[in-house]
């Protein structure tokens, strides 16, 4: 009895501390610029289609996938919390990814 | 009552409430409701992706598309993330006026992006972009409709937090609270990410 309660306390005071990490007011700004600017690099490749070529769509996707990444660490704090969070939102995201990947290839989507 | 470990999640007030991880339940039961989101948007945006080039020759993506309003509308929807976040550190000081401020931007911010994309809607439609147009059609509109409707719930979701904490019946942690609305918006704000590059901005 003693050994499990103290060892929920100190799960619950490391969670509590680890979630406490947060980042400072000023670094949520510099982020939210960094993703603005990002934003604004996806625009222009859009207008350059023809220019970049075979290079057009993969530059693109990671420049979302940075953007998707950034929210989801650091707006959303998955970073600092606990990695159960972690577990549940990426499970649901890899389930989705990996169900419809499948669906897309069944349906000879990125066939040429 | 040897075997029941019981945890305590401990809240920034200090208060405990009682929970079988340590973790706060309300807060992993939003993970876990965003996590099957994952597959609603994701069945969403395969079937746009799938139903894309299904369109007459005249009334593709292209002939519609207004990047650079939708740019701005993006660019909104982006800034209301770092209100939210903004509105989420202040609650965790417990400063209720800063709280309320960033909540209500974050709510006009999103009221805007919604108010553009009712503007663009609108402007599809007189162009003759109809829900039964074609499958790209009925694919982008349910898609893009699915999201306004869920940007719609999240300023519902945050005017009522203001409203609560002004009234101050906000049971139990305020800050977690504030917390798991900013989830919400932040999950909103993510799948907009997907939908701006995969919809707009990759040629059909």
């Amino acid at each position: 009895m003693s050994t499990d309660t103290a060892h929920s306390d100190d799960t619950a005071h490391g969670e509590a501390h680890h979630s406490d990490e947060h980042w400072s007011d000023l670094k949520y700004v510099q982020l939210a610029l960094v993703l603005a600017g990002i934003t604004a690099i996806e625009v222009a490749l859009s207008y350059m289609v023809d220019d970049l070529g075979a290079l057009f769509l993969p530059l693109l996707l990671i420049l979302m996938v940075i953007k998707f990444f950034s929210v989801v660490l650091f707006f959303m704090h998955l970073k600092f919390d606990s990695r159960l969070f972690g577990l549940l939102f990426y499970t649901g995201l890899g389930l989705a990814v990996a169900v419809y990947i499948a669906a897309l290839l069944t349906f000879e989507f990125f066939s040429p | 009552m040897a075997d029941i470990a019981v945890h305590d999640a401990v809240d920034a007030h200090g208060a405990g409430h009682h929970t079988s991880t340590g973790l706060s339940n309300n807060k992993l039961a939003m993970w876990l409701f965003l996590g099957s989101e994952c597959l609603l948007f994701g069945g969403l945006i395969s079937t746009y992706m799938l139903y894309r080039g299904r369109h007459s020759a005249a009334s593709g993506p292209d002939q519609y598309w207004d990047i650079p309003f939708t740019s701005a509308s993006s660019f909104v929807l982006l800034m209301s993330s770092l209100t939210m976040v903004l509105a989420v550190t202040a609650a965790k000081r417990g400063d209720d006026r800063a709280t309320n401020v960033w909540l209500t931007m974050t709510a006009t911010l999103g009221s805007l992006f919604v108010a553009g994309q009712v503007y663009e809607f609108t402007t599809f439609y007189r162009e003759g972009l109809g829900y039964t147009t074609s499958l790209f059609s009925s694919s982008f509109y349910t898609l893009t409709g699915f999201h306004g409707v869920h940007v719609s719930v999240g300023v519902i979701m945050l005017l009522a937090t203001v409203g609560m904490i002004l009234k101050r019946r906000i049971p139990g942690d305020k800050a977690e609270v504030v917390e798991l609305v900013g989830l919400y918006w932040h999950f909103v704000d993510i799948v907009w990410i997907l939908i701006f590059t995969l919809v707009y901005l990759i040629p059909a």
